[in-house]
């Protein structure tokens, strides 16, 4: 596993007028490292992901992917720059069958001097979601059936297929399972496995606490906007956590911070 | 990876689904409802035994079909099927369009003023609205008019609707009583009439004899099918293309991507705002064409025209499948809505039964259009 850094955040803030949402976060991710983000509702976990994936724009602080210092004007900036983010939203079009949801927004096209009115290229769509899915070894038994007719794990593993399609350099998972039965959230887990043994570097927001100490090598304990915790998976467990995620404990390094 | 197989008992209901569309159920609605008025034919006894579709007595027109029947229908949906084209993409988009009966009248008003014609038998003008640098334009000039104050007034509509994040249905009705002004003030109420032959041929000529250089003017095709279609021939060709452009092209998959996920729309970078100006502004410029089509055949624009072709429109589009709610239906749909409607109009016509009951009845299928779909969803929801 190379040290490289994947994405550093210094000073990240995001004000919503006069609430403080993210206040200063110091943030790093090596490469090939998974780290959860933990912490209560309204901690900032997700106000956090959508700085970074161009969603919203910073109050302030910088960011690097791979040693670069990026100012994305919008989601596409952070996608083309290689971040794919599975939203607690799925954002995923409902009535849009498997290909056309990987694409949305970054079509395969021709005939493109037609401006808006370019064609699709759904064969070379099709076949690039089929070794897509085959690489996360994912299994949609039609991708040509549209989102609404498909099962919550299905779903989520469209949406974390968008990954494996793009080649990409980042992942981010907010909250991948929390909308799904047992044996789904076991089928999207092992999809983010398969994603560690590749080698990709992931981000993973969620509340559960089996899955977190399950899947990831670090997590990152979010609290009232601010960062109050870095621990090793090995060197904790899930009762420390805990503490600090409702504040009875402060990590070292953050004290006075919240 | 033992689990991942979870979800493949649905591969055998998924596919014996994408084989069945829902324009199939629309159609068979259709054919449900021409034999219902064929059976009625047969029933009542003042008919005699008419048929609506087929005539075995006069082999005429080459066909055992009513062929004089079964233009009329397709005519006299194809100018509102025309508008309702334009406003099929924008309830896809999730959003609605109550201004463009409006916008057929406004439109009706201003293209036609700059279509009159000079002379009207060796005297001028008595309709003239503008001086003589007015009259016997170029076609072209009266088209562009046309087709541009759809456009613009379209695209005021999705300016409204993209940047200052109103509704759809306020914004349009908005528009739908401001254009319905525009139209009254500009003549000041008075209809506007006598347009150059060239105009008026945009409907009435032989579309058809013209494209193919007279070469089968004589033949059965052109004297008999598509004789004084044109409105039905200008329906079914936008509609070949508007199909086309929702199918296979980038602005037809955006389309329903906002109306199936807005959001997702935006975070997938589509530029959501931009495309609703365009969809809304290409429903405005059919309105614009509809409204050259109507004043062509009518060789006269009236402030009232195109009053509630709104309402018509979108009850094509809902019969043919549209969901309210956007993300859902196409433009086959929406032409089999129109020829539903058409059917209905001249099935009535048929059966000898005055105006009001087709009302009645038009009402009832519109609701009953939405009942079934939202029960298909829901039973397709169920077993999925």
């Amino acid at each position: 596993m190379s040290d490289e850094i994947v994405l550093k955040t210094e000073d990240l803030t995001k004000h919503y007028g006069g609430v403080h949402a993210l206040e200063a976060a110091d943030f790093e991710l090596k490469n090939g490292e998974h780290v959860a983000i933990m912490g209560d509702n309204g901690a900032g976990k997700s106000t956090f992901v959508r700085q970074i994936t161009g969603v919203e724009q910073r109050t302030r602080g910088r960011i690097w992917l791979y040693g670069e210092e990026v100012n994305f004007a919008g989601p596409l900036d952070a996608r083309e720059a290689g971040i794919e983010t599975v939203f607690q939203t799925l954002a995923l079009a409902d009535d849009l069958d498997v290909p056309d949801n990987l694409f949305l927004g970054r079509e395969m096209t021709k005939w493109n001097w037609l401006g808006p009115f370019r064609m699709l290229d759904y064969k070379g769509m099709r076949d690039a979601t089929v070794a897509g899915l085959e690489r996360t070894a994912v299994k949609i038994p039609n991708i040509r059936n549209t989102i609404r007719n498909m099962s919550g794990g299905q779903r989520q593993c469209v949406a974390i297929a968008r990954t494996a399609t793009f080649h990409s350099r980042l992942t981010i998972m907010d909250e991948p399972t929390a909308a799904l039965g047992v044996q789904e959230t076991a089928q999207v887990e092992n999809i983010v496995r398969q994603l560690k043994e590749a080698g990709e570097p992931l981000i993973l927001i969620s509340h559960n606490m089996r899955q977190v100490m399950d899947l990831v090598d670090r997590i990152i304990v979010f609290r009232r906007g601010r960062i109050v915790a870095n621990l090793g998976r090995d060197e904790t467990d899930g009762q420390d956590v805990v503490a600090y995620i409702t504040g009875a404990k402060t990590g070292a390094e953050y004290e006075g911070a919240a | 990876m033992s689990d991942t197989s979870h979800g493949t008992g649905g591969l055998a209901f998924d596919k014996s689904k994408r084989a069945w569309p829902n324009e199939v159920n629309i159609f068979i609605a259709l054919v449900l409802i021409v034999l219902i008025f064929e059976a009625l034919g047969q029933l009542l006894p003042y008919m005699k035994g008419q048929s609506m579709l087929f005539d075995f007595n006069s082999r005429r027109d080459g066909t055992i079909l009513n062929m004089a029947r079964i233009k009329i229908i397709i005519l006299q949906v194809s100018i509102i099927g025309i508008i309702a084209l334009g406003v099929t993409q924008v309830i896809i988009t999730g959003g609605i369009d109550l201004s463009s009966g409006s916008i057929v009248g406004a439109t009706a008003m201003i293209s036609m003023s700059f279509a009159q014609t000079e002379l009207v038998n060796g005297n001028p003008n008595p309709k003239a609205i503008f001086g003589p640098w007015a009259m016997d334009l170029p076609i072209l000039v009266p088209i562009a008019v046309g087709l541009g104050c759809g456009l613009i007034a379209g695209s005021i509509n999705g300016l409204l609707i993209a940047y200052t994040r109103i509704p759809p249905f306020i914004a349009t009705l908005g528009m739908m009583v401001s254009a319905r002004g525009v139209a009254k003030w500009w003549s000041r109420g008075n209809p506007i009439s006598f347009p150059t032959d060239e105009y008026a041929a945009i409907s009435n000529g032989n579309l058809v004899d013209g494209l193919t250089f007279g070469v089968f003017s004589e033949s059965w095709i052109v004297t008999q099918v598509f004789d004084g279609q044109n409105p039905a021939i200008y329906f079914l060709l936008l509609a070949v293309l508007f199909h086309f452009i929702m199918k296979y092209t980038v602005y037809g998959k955006h389309t329903y991507a906002i109306g199936s996920n807005e959001d997702a729309a935006r975070m997938s970078g589509i530029n959501v705002a931009w495309q609703k100006v365009m969809v809304y502004a290409i429903a405005g410029m059919l309105a614009g064409f509809a409204a050259i089509l109507l004043t062509s055949r009518n060789v006269t624009a009236q402030a009232g025209m195109g009053f509630v072709y709104e309402l018509d429109a979108i009850a094509m589009a809902v019969i043919g499948g549209v969901s309210l709610a956007g993300g859902r239906g196409s433009i086959i749909g929406t032409v089999l809505g129109a020829m539903i409607f058409g059917v209905i109009i001249s099935g009535f016509t048929y059966l000898k039964l005055d105006a009001f009951y087709q009302e009645m009845v038009k009402g009832g299928i519109i609701v009953a259009a939405v009942v079934l779909d939202q029960w298909r969803q829901r039973r397709a929801a169920l077993r999925s």
